[in-house]
């Protein structure tokens, strides 16, 4: 196996991030229909392992392929740019995520002490829900931006991606608190 | 022009070579062995015509009984028969004292801090006596279908963690199995619908049977099967039903003594016996009478679903949670499994929950071995031209415990497998040469709230300053879920030591001697067994060089390497007449050598094949 193809090349794409969601599902399901172990119980060790092998390197590709974030994060490091830990951010938006932070504690705050029946309309359950929808917009607003700055100016696309993190971790975050919320 | 060769689809290419395979429901409460017989897909009975057999396995002095009988003896001798064994499988001590209600049994903890249960033919573990619930479903299948078995999926819940998982292919292997893929039962259910219906779209599949709950949410398209999300309470089913009513019948007589085994045993039949009436009929009566506990009266299906709301609400939770971590709001089919979705009050919360009526054409008991026998049929080869493949998801998350007993998590749940992750570690002493690493499964953030796998131990790290050797620990979950794990010191290269302790599991030297215990006359048969082990492995392995170069040989190899490859083939065919161990085992390896290259042309190959779209332009220009 030549693991040297990158995940692009795997599914014979172009290395770019919009992607076409059924193109790249079906890919996966014919990869994975010529490599998938099940296709190798009765086969020799050597072709078990193989399979074993690429299977699990298509699967990895496909997660990257199909996030954003990831995505993303990989496109740059084809590009010769490794994600800095503390990257400086402009204050603007930094104070923009203190504020939509200051959001979420609020919810939980009027959320806190009981649970919620999701089938009920619990004000902060809507509340919830709005949020999500928000700061799911603005980080689809900064995918966009980011599949058009990776083809011309990659320090942009870097700030970008450092802000789809923020985003994403916001997003981790709120779904933690409808979780807790829902009482899994 | 190139001749069309035409086979139909679906159809092997010549009976003779038709394996046979099965699948096998593994369950609580009763297990089931199917497979695909001229065409059709049956479960195969007993004797006497029974297709579901008990999981109970009772204990004598003339050997183990399994089935209806041992289900009979089990209230005069409920401390050597073993019921529900497979909530005891990958088990410790600890866990099962969590395990809702009391088990009737001594327990004892063996070394691997797995549980044993004391018999009077001494200690048994939960593996060996599901190894004897399987060699009694075999023994139907070898007369049924006149010949040896070449393989079975065996199916689990798919909320089975992997020490679970782990010892139900100790099981199969202790009964001598080939298991072709461990299979998690709600997929397999969606099998046999899939194949039944030819239904697309998101279904799930709602399992409750006699002590596990599964939920499943699987994508149906284009022949392949997609574990979307899976869910469930390995702790939940039709056993607590009874349980209920049993602490129930206890209330009423005013018995307040501490009920004995015996007691417990009949109370609970008797439950079982009630709550199945009451799925069909308004009420049931009951007439109690052992040892000094005495009961006579009635109850009636309302009291009885007051008095299971919380336990059919927990599933329902489940769903709910499971439904959300796939993102997705509704399903277009809900499939019921397990026998307990017999009782009316569990199909009408989970018609409400989903929105809809579920499934039921095929037989609820049934539907999973039924499945289970379709894949292996296709697993083995019988059917070349189908284009079903099952993508499964790892049920619960991976993770090593870190500093403060925390768990940080190395592979998300619900993780398409096969997956591999590695993660890296270095030293905080200088001159450390050895690490312990400790693998855990589960969702929460303490170790202690999680499930531990396994502790590994690295040897042989080359001696560095603190922090400059790089141990990259290679976690690797296949295609059953299984994990295994492999290190190896970066810088140097020096692959370190693994060494792995199950944390409940048995290890290699413990199934080898329990092979060794099940046989009369140790010595001679282990030998024997162990040559023929090495004969069917060389023979699988020419059969598949052989048909893999008849395929591809010409096209992918220059004719000297043809011919290499040919001549190591027929030193493995010598060594087989030989009668000698060590010389088939060499001539495998060398043979494993020589065609490697080989093996990894074909997949490149394969792989070039399916993105070109190889078969409709072959097509095209053949036709042109
Ligand atoms: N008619 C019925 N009504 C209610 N429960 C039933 C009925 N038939 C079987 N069961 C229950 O189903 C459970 C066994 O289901 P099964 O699917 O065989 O379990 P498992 O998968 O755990 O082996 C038992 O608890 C049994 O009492
Ligand atoms: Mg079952």
């Amino acid at each position: 196996m030549d693991f040297n193809k990158n995940y692009f090349e795997i599914f014979q794409l172009p290395v770019a991030f919009d992607q076409d969601p059924d193109q790249l599902a079906a890919r996966y399901r014919q990869l994975q229909s010529s490599v998938h172990p099940d296709r190798f119980v009765d086969a020799s060790d050597q072709e078990k392992r193989l399979s074993l092998q690429w299977a699990t390197q298509i699967n990895a590709a496909y997660n990257v392929l199909v996030s954003g974030l990831d995505k993303a994060i990989y496109l740059l490091e084809l590009a010769g740019i490794s994600i800095e830990d503390n990257p400086q951010l402009d204050p603007g938006f930094l104070m923009d995520q203190i504020e939509l932070r200051e959001q979420l504690e609020d919810i939980s705050a009027t959320a806190a002490g009981r649970l919620v029946d999701p089938h009920d309309d619990s004000e902060a359950l809507h509340e919830l829900d709005a949020f999500k929808e928000k700061i799911k917009i603005e980080l689809h607003d900064l995918e966009k931006d980011f599949a058009v700055q990776y083809g011309t100016e990659l320090r942009a696309a870097e700030i970008t991606v450092y802000k789809m993190q923020f985003i994403n971790k916001l997003l981790l975050e709120a779904d933690k608190l409808e979780e807790k919320m829902l009482d899994y | 022009m190139a001749l069309l060769q035409i086979t139909e689809p679906g159809q092997a290419a010549d009976p003779h070579q038709r394996k046979r395979a099965a699948g096998i429901d593994l369950g609580t409460t009763n297990s089931l062995i199917a497979s695909v017989r001229e065409g059709m897909i049956q479960t195969l009975a007993d004797q006497d015509g029974e297709h579901l057999l008990p999981s109970v396995v009772r204990y004598t002095d003339n050997g183990p009984v399994v089935g209806r009988l041992a289900v009979e003896s089990a209230k005069q001798d409920p401390l050597n028969t073993i019921v529900s064994v497979k909530r005891m499988m990958g088990r410790g001590i600890d866990d099962l004292k969590r395990l809702s209600g009391q088990l009737p049994y001594d327990f004892s903890a063996s070394e691997g801090g797995m549980v044993k249960i004391r018999t009077r033919v001494g200690d048994i573990s939960p593996v060996e006596a599901s190894a004897e619930i399987l060699k009694s479903l075999v023994n139907r299948s070898t007369e049924k279908l006149a010949g040896e078995l070449h393989g079975v999926v065996i199916t689990v819940p798919s909320y089975f963690d992997d020490a679970q998982r782990q010892a139900t292919r100790d099981a199969a292997r202790l009964a001598g199995l080939n298991v072709l893929r461990l299979l998690n039962e709600p997929t397999a259910a969606a099998v046999a619908y899939g194949l039944d219906t030819g239904a697309e779209g998101i279904v799930a599949v709602y399992d409750l049977g006699g002590g596990t709950f599964d939920i499943s949410l699987l994508k149906l398209n284009q022949g392949i099967f997609e574990v979307v999300a899976t869910g469930g309470d390995s702790a939940l089913g039709g056993d607590d039903f009874d349980r209920r009513i049993a602490e129930w019948i206890i209330d009423q007589s005013g018995y307040d003594k501490d009920v004995n085994p015996r007691q417990l045993r009949t109370l609970m039949m008797q439950a079982r016996d009630i709550k199945e009436t009451l799925s069909t009929c308004d009420r049931s009566g009951i007439s109690i009478d052992v040892d000094d506990l005495k009961f006579n009266g009635t109850l009636s299906r309302s009291v009885f679903e007051e008095m299971i709301a919380d336990l059919i609400n927990q599933s329902i939770k489940a769903c709910r949670r499971t439904m959300r971590d796939a993102g997705i709001d509704e399903v277009k089919s809900i499939v019921l499994v397990g026998g307990s979705t017999r009782v009316p009050a569990v199909r009408s919360a989970v018609a409400e929950f989903f929105g809809r009526e579920p499934l039921g054409d095929i037989d609820p008991d049934r539907v999973v071995a039924i499945g289970a026998a379709v894949q292996a049929d296709i697993l083995v080869g019988n059917k070349p031209d189908d284009e079903m493949l099952l993508l499964d998801v790892l049920p619960l998350s991976l993770g090593l415990e870190t500093v403060g007993s925390l768990v940080e998590k190395v592979i998300d749940r619900n993780t398409t497998i096969p997956v591999s992750k590695a993660q890296e570690f270095t030293t905080f002493k200088d001159g450390q040469t050895a690490m312990l690493i400790h693998v855990v499964q589960g969702e929460r953030e303490l170790v202690n709230d999680c499930r531990s796998l396994a502790r590994f131990e690295l040897h042989d790290i080359p001696q560095m300053v603190a922090g400059a050797a790089r141990i990259e620990v290679l976690f690797q979950v296949d295609a059953d879920g299984l994990l295994s794990v492999s290190a190896r010191e970066t810088t140097t290269g020096v692959s370190a030591s693994v060494e792995v302790k199950p944390s409940y599991g048995l290890s290699d030297a413990e199934v080898t001697s329990m092979l060794k215990a099940s046989f009369d006359h140790a010595q001679e048969d282990i030998a024997s067994r162990s040559l023929s082990e090495a004969k069917v492995e060389a023979r699988r392995m020419i059969d598949a060089l052989l048909g893999a170069l008849e395929l591809d040989g010409e096209k992918l190899l220059a004719p000297g390497q043809m011919v290499l490859l040919n001549q190591a083939i027929d030193k493995l065919q010598e060594t087989l007449s030989l009668e000698n161990i060590e010389q088939i085992k060499e001539g495998v390896e060398i043979l494993g050598k020589a065609s490697e290259e080989f093996a990894s042309l074909r997949m490149d190959a394969a792989v070039r094949e399916v993105l070109a779209g190889r078969r409709i332009d072959q097509l095209e220009e053949d036709i042109g």
